[in-house]
C-alpha cells in the first residue's frame, strides 16, 4: 500500500471514532474496566502465588532413620536427597537437638522434665533431616523417592497443608480466569457494536466504494483500525492508573495491617508490570482487533 | 464489450426479473435501455456490475466471465466500469473535489496522480469552477456532473447509467445526455437506462426495449416504444 493510502485509512479510522464518539467512549470505558479488573485479579493472583511459594518453602518433610544407622550412612542418605533438584533446603537435626526442641515446646515452663531425661534421651533414635521443597506439588514424588532409600525408617510430611495450598491456588486461578473471560466477552461485544454502528452510519459511503472498486480490505481497514485504537486506549487507561493505585494500595496495607509484616511479602510494581503491561496491551489491542475484524468482515460483504 | 447469453435472474418465486436475455454490445457503442417500471433494467445493471449473480446463462463484461469470477477479483473488475445513478450518491460531507478524488483514493492512486487527474475530469464535465462546493450547494444537474466525473476519473472502459436524468428537468437532462454522448465519442462504451422518451427519440441511438424481464426489441437508431 502507498503511504498516501495508509494515511487516508488512518484519517478515516479517527474520523469513525469522532463521528460516533459516545459509543467510542463507552467501548473505551468498558475495555478500561475489563483491563482494570484483569489487572486487579492479576495483581492479587501474582501476590498470592508469590506468598504461597514462600510458604511452601516453610512446610518441611521430616526423614527418620532405621535404628542403628551410623552417622556415615546418614550422611550418605543426605547426599542422595541433596542431589534432587526439587529440594530447596536440607538440615540435619541430631537426637539431642530433637529432644531440646520437643521439650521446649512440651514443657516451656519446666526445664526439670528436660533434666530428667538429659542422659537418657527418649528420642535417641529420632535424629532426622528437615527438608523443604521448591515446589509443593512435587513433594509427593520426592517423599516416594526418599522412602525408597536404604536406612530410611519413616518420612513424615504435612500432606494436608501441601494439598490444601495446591488446591487453593488452582481454584483461585480458575475463578479469576472465568471472571476475566466473561469481562473480555463483554468487551468484544461492545467494540463489535461500536464498529457496526460506525459501519451502518457509513453504509452509503461503503456501497459507493464498492461500486468504484475498493477492495474489501481497504473498506474494512479504517474500521479495524478503529477497533484496535479503542482497545489500545481502553488498555492504556487502566494500565497507567493501576500503576499508581498498586503502589498506594501497598503503602496503605502496610500502614493499617502491619500485623501482616513478616508473614506477607508484596511483589514490586515493576515485577508485576513485567507481565501485566504486555498482557494488558495485548488483550486490549487483541480484543479490539478481533471484534472489529470479525464485525467488519460480516458487514462489508461484496 | 458486453455479452449476455441466455441470462436469467430470479429473485425468488414468481416471474424472473430477467428472462432468457441475450444482448451483445460492441466496444464504443452507445445504447439506451428502456422499458416500463419493473421490467428488469436495474437488475441488468446490477448483473453487469457483478452486484448480483445470474441464476443461469453467461455474462462477459470487458473480457471477464462474471459467472466464474472469484470474489477477490471483483474490485479489480469494477475499476473498469463507471456507474452513475438517478440519486447521484455523492458524499455530503465532502466537497466536489474530494468526492471525485475519493474514487482514486479508494483504489490506491498516488496523490500526485489525483492532483492532476481530478481537475482534468472536472473540466470535462464543466465543473472546474465549483470544485470547492459541497453537494448541498449544487443544483441537481451539477450534482450529476460530479457523479459523472467520479465515474470517469479512473478512465473506465464502460459507463453504466441507471436513469441519470430521472431527477432532472428537461433542459438539464439534455445537458447530461450531451455529456454522456461526448464521453462515448472519446471511446467509452455507454449504456444508459432511461424513461426519457424525448431524449431517446431525439438522439437516434441503439435502443433496447424490455418488458417483464424480456428484451422485446433491439433497434439501431431506434425510438422509444411504449410498453
Ligand atoms: N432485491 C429484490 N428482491 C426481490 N425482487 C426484486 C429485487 N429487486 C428487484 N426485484 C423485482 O425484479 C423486477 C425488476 O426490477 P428492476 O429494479 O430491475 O426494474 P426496473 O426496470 O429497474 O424498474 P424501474 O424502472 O422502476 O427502476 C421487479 O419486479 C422487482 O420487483
Ligand atoms: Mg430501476
Amino acid at each position: 500500500m502507498r503511504p498516501s493510502t495508509i494515511w487516508y485509512i488512518i484519517k478515516q479510522g479517527f474520523k469513525n471514532i469522532r463521528r460516533n464518539w459516545m459509543f467510542s467512549v463507552a467501548s473505551i470505558l468498558n475495555m478500561a474496566a475489563c483491563i482494570f479488573l484483569v489487572g486487579v485479579f492479576y495483581v492479587i493472583m501474582a501476590n498470592v502465588n508469590h506468598n504461597v511459594r514462600l510458604a511452601e518453602g516453610k512446610i518441611p518433610i521430616t526423614v527418620f532413620f532405621e535404628i542403628g544407622t551410623t552417622q556415615e550412612e546418614i550422611d550418605w542418605v543426605g547426599e542422595q536427597i541433596r542431589a534432587r533438584p526439587d529440594v530447596q533446603t536440607i538440615t540435619f537435626v541430631s537426637a539431642d537437638e530433637a529432644w531440646d526442641n520437643f521439650s521446649k515446646t512440651m514443657f516451656p515452663e519446666n526445664s526439670a522434665a528436660a533434666e530428667i531425661f538429659r542422659d537418657d534421651n527418649p528420642l535417641v533414635n529420632d535424629s532426622n533431616y528437615q527438608i523443604t521443597v521448591n515446589n509443593i506439588s512435587l513433594q509427593s514424588s520426592l517423599v516416594k523417592y526418599i522412602e525408597g532409600l536404604d536406612h530410611v525408617r519413616e518420612v513424615k510430611q504435612s500432606v494436608r497443608a501441601a494439598d490444601f495450598l495446591t488446591d487453593f491456588i488452582r481454584m483461585l486461578n480458575i475463578v479469576s480466569l472465568v471472571i476475566i473471560g466473561i469481562l473480555l466477552l463483554l468487551s468484544l461485544f461492545l467494540i463489535s457494536n461500536t464498529v457496526s454502528i460506525g459501519i451502518s452510519v457509513r453504509k452509503e459511503e461503503i456501497s459507493i466504494m464498492k461500486y468504484i472498486g475498493a477492495t474489501d480490505r481497504f473498506v474494512r481497514a479504517p474500521f479495524v483500525l478503529e477497533g484496535v485504537l479503542l482497545g489500545a486506549v481502553g488498555a492504556a487507561i487502566p494500565l497507567i492508573s493501576l500503576y499508581f493505585v498498586y503502589e498506594t494500595a501497598i503503602r496503605y496495607i502496610w500502614e493499617y495491617f502491619n500485623v501482616l509484616s513478616g508473614s506477607v511479602e508484596f511483589l514490586s510494581v515493576e515485577r508485576v508490570y513485567r507481565v501485566l503491561l504486555p498482557m494488558g496491551i495485548l488483550l486490549g489491542v487483541g480484543v479490539g482487533y478481533l471484534s472489529s475484524s470479525f464485525t467488519s468482515r460480516r458487514h462489508v460483504r461484496v | 464489450m458486453i455479452d449476455l447469453v441466455d441470462v436469467t435472474k430470479s429473485y425468488g418465486k414468481g416471474l424472473p426479473a430477467l428472462n432468457h436475455a441475450t444482448l451483445h454490445i460492441e466496444k464504443g457503442e452507445f445504447v439506451f435501455v428502456v422499458g416500463t417500471s419493473g421490467s428488469g433494467k436495474s437488475t441488468l445493471i446490477k448483473l453487469l456490475l457483478k452486484e448480483l449473480d445470474a441464476t443461469s446463462g453467461n455474462i462477459t463484461v470487458s473480457g471477464e466471465r462474471l459467472n466464474r469470477m472469484r470474489p477477490r477479483r471483483i474490485p479489480k473488475f469494477r475499476r473498469k466500469i463507471g456507474v452513475v445513478f438517478q440519486d447521484f450518491r455523492l458524499l455530503k460531507d465532502r466537497n466536489v473535489y474530494e468526492n471525485v478524488a475519493f474514487a482514486q483514493r479508494v483504489i490506491g492512486r498516488p496523490t500526485r496522480v489525483i492532483k492532476s487527474r481530478v481537475p482534468e475530469v472536472l473540466q470535462e464535465v464543466g465543473l472546474a469552477d465549483k470544485y470547492k462546493s459541497f453537494p448541498d450547494e449544487l443544483s441537481g444537474g451539477e450534482q450529476q456532473r460530479v457523479a459523472l466525473a467520479r465515474a470517469l476519473v479512473n478512465r473506465p472502459d464502460i459507463l453504466l447509467a441507471d436513469e441519470p436524468t430521472g431527477n432532472l428537468d428537461p433542459r438539464t437532462s439534455d445537458e447530461i445526455m450531451a455529456l454522456l454522448d461526448q464521453v462515448n465519442e472519446r471511446g467509452t462504451t455507454v449504456l444508459v437506462v432511461t424513461h426519457n422518451k424525448d431524449i431517446v427519440n431525439a438522439m437516434r441511438k441503439r435502443v433496447v426495449t424490455m418488458r417483464n424481464g424480456v428484451i422485446v426489441s433491439d433497434e439501431q437508431e431506434g425510438a422509444y416504444h411504449e410498453a
